[in-house]
């Protein structure tokens, strides 16, 4: 297993928590990118729909039905191991978006452009920043949504400022 | 002039700095602040140098920043061998660095020495003392003093909360195990559950020993007490584990938790570029935690073939552009001083150096999560049984599944009965609280250990519980068989 050996999770890895590609056209969704038995529920308590699940108790791997995730992203400051992600490829163009958690300073503001980084930490290219959301709620997990082309939208997965040397 | 190494903002925490005061070291005019400790103060001014080691002369630092490993003993205000790791700066202090072992005053009584005249204690009697301050002390308060327990809580640390304190991250578990709160924020949460009425904390106070029939030695400043227990319960945590390798002993190879202690309880980053070392939970989670302070970790490396940490916390360093090798390990420390760099290579299934896979890291810190011992030297002063479990951290007092050690009426919980997550302390904590009080006679709550019993077995279950499990069932089973 890669990610076993400190790589990022792959494609094989993710497909049993990636939503289907019917769902995904649908509207926003969630991405929960836990695949370990690990003792951690909150997830279960942060969605307001029940659309989190763990099967097999408190070391169970989340199960989304997505049928019944809207996409909030309340769940995505909720997760203690931040591997929750809501994306939305539904959009008629070529744009789509992704909602992460960023615990990091400075905190983005909406327009701002950053550079979007794929799950190894490779830079994807520029990406616009579309919403920020913090306050008491999210404690301290802020969540910045940027707006990326649609085959960048499943690896965008962390931001970081645009350096002069890269812009 | 370099950078401050001082941070001013941060997205989890906020500093309070209490007011500038000014100190010696070896002569020099420093600055620091009220409230941090003098190894804090002397880092954040640029030293890193706080003695020599006695026979060959080596410069040493600190290494577990938390009272435990004696690296940064130095002379303060006259008095040798202080672990200036834990002693709060104060106006005026004059600190030395110390070449030797120290020597002893020689006037009668010493004008320095922290105590007046003969060493006579005060004596004074509670019904639960527990030595800890941490999650699990903290949890054993909380049953105890409910079930209206006398209960004297004593602790080296000024700060109350063990090593939540430094704790930026949310923990995992369930709602009952604080999941989703920061353990920064943990602290409050128990002590708001503890009955202030019967719960008195000495802190910055030192356990020194155990007599008979319970009594336990504290030293705290210029007292000195004999506390009377009903019921002892030891939560002394664990200490950092050191590495073998070249000049492992330079000063800016520090331990984890003490890199935590610096960046986060006092607002001081350790250095600009960090080579952690270790893939398990501490090592990845303190390296995203290097990452919210701004500073680079350019390397983690591990020696297994696999990570020993979550998957999840992998992940939010890796998609920083953090990379993780596995099956690497470090050859050597580079620097005359201090770290100026390391050199790493990959290793073969047998642990040994590939030859030709050598590498060398340009970095100013070497941080290292390889692990935990449990801090149990107290309990086998008091004469409690040790037993060797390797999956719960190695020499351990022997205990039941009440928490209890061969010597009755003193318990363990937490990292010194086996190293796992501060859940599991906090659980454990609880239990003791329960098993002291209910052999002081209370009627416990119905269920109260059974429920607590069934937590700690729900938090084992998984495949990362594996080792606690093992190592608990090593330590009721065999251990506990073997000893009584």
């Amino acid at each position: 297993m890669s990610y076993k050996n400190g790589q990022a999770l792959n494609d094989e890895e993710l497909a049993p928590q990636k939503p289907s590609a019917e769902r995904l056209q649908r509207g926003p969704v969630a991405f929960i990118e836990c695949v370990e038995q690990i003792p951690c529920n909150p997830c279960v308590e942060s969605c307001p729909q029940g659309a989190i699940t763990m099967p097999g108790g408190l070391n169970g791997i989340p199960r989304l039905d997505t049928d019944i995730c809207t996409g909030c992203g309340l769940c995505i400051s909720c997760c203690p191991g931040l591997a929750i992600f809501v994306v939305d490829l539904s959009g008629e163009d070529e744009a789509s978006t992704v909602s992460l958690p960023y615990e990091f300073l400075p905190l983005p503001e909406k327009g701002q452009q950053v550079m979007a980084l794929d799950r190894n930490g490779d830079e994807l290219g520029p990406a616009e920043v579309t919403r920020v959301q913090a306050g008491r709620r999210l404690d301290r997990t802020p969540v910045v949504t940027i707006a990326v082309p649609k085959q960048w939208t499943l690896r965008a997965r962390q931001i970081k400022p645009i350096s002069r040397s890269s812009s | 002039m370099p950078p401050s190494l001082r941070l001013i903002e941060h997205p989890i925490l906020t500093f309070s700095r209490g007011r500038r005061v000014s100190f010696t070291f070896d002569g020099r005019e420093l600055h620091g602040y009220e409230g941090e400790t003098v190894a804090a103060a002397l880092h954040a001014a640029g030293v890193s140098t706080y003695r020599k080691s006695p026979r060959l002369h080596r410069p040493r630092g600190f290494f577990c920043a938390i009272g435990k490993c004696s690296s940064c003993l130095m002379t303060v205000d006259g008095v040798p061998n202080v672990r200036v790791c834990i002693m709060p700066l104060r106006e005026g202090m004059v600190v030395r660095s110390a070449r030797d072992k120290g020597q002893l005053p020689q006037d009668d009584p010493p004008a320095a020495w922290p105590w007046p005249g003969r060493y006579r204690p005060q004596m004074a009697k509670a019904d639960v003392v527990i030595v800890g301050a941490g999650p699990a002390g903290l949890s054993a308060a909380v049953e105890t003093t409910r079930l209206g327990l006398e209960t004297v809580i004593v602790d080296e640390n000024q700060r109350i909360g063990g090593q939540l304190i430094k704790q930026t991250h949310m923990f995992f578990g369930s709602r009952e195990h604080h999941a989703r709160v920061r353990g920064i924020d943990i602290p409050a949460k128990l002590l708001e559950r503890i009955d202030e009425s019967r719960a008195r904390f000495l802190m910055g106070a030192t356990v020194i020993g155990f007599y008979d029939d319970r009594t336990v030695a504290v030293v705290r400043d210029r007292e000195f007490l004999h506390l009377q227990a009903g019921k002892v319960i030891v939560a002394t945590g664990a200490s950092e584990n050191m590495l073998a390798f070249d000049d492992c002993d330079l000063p800016g190879v520090y331990g984890a938790g003490a890199v935590q202690t610096l960046m986060n309880v006092h607002g001081i980053v350790p250095g600009r570029r960090v080579l952690m070392v270790g893939a398990g939970n501490i090592g990845l989670i303190v390296s995203y935690q290097l990452l919210q302070a701004g500073v680079a970790v350019v390397d983690i490396i591990e020696a297994a073939p696999q990570i020993g940490g979550y998957h999840v916390h992998a992940a939010k360093v890796l998609r920083s552009g953090v990379p993780i090798h596995t099956s690497h390990t470090i050859l050597r420390a580079i620097g005359r001083e201090k770290v100026e760099g390391a050199e790493v290579a990959r290793v073969d299934e047998n642990w040994r150096p590939n030859p030709g896979s050598e590498r060398t890291l340009e970095v100013d810190t070497i941080c290292l999560a390889v692990g935990l011992s449990p801090t149990a030297e107290l309990l086998f002063q008091a004469g409690c049984q040790s037993w060797y479990v390797p999956e719960l951290g190695g020499h351990l007092a022997a205990h039941d599944e009440n928490l209890e050690t061969t010597v009755p009426g003193i318990y363990v919980a937490g990292d010194v009965s086996g190293i796992e997550e501060a859940s599991a302390a906090m659980l454990e904590g609880r239990l003791a609280g329960l098993s002291a009080a209910e052999s002081l006679g209370k009627q416990l709550p119905p269920q109260g250990k059974d429920e607590l019993i069934g937590e700690l077995k729900e938090l084992r279950a998984g495949p990362f519980g594996e080792k606690a499990r093992r190592g608990k069932g090593k330590m009721f089973e065999e251990a506990w068989r073997h000893v009584v």
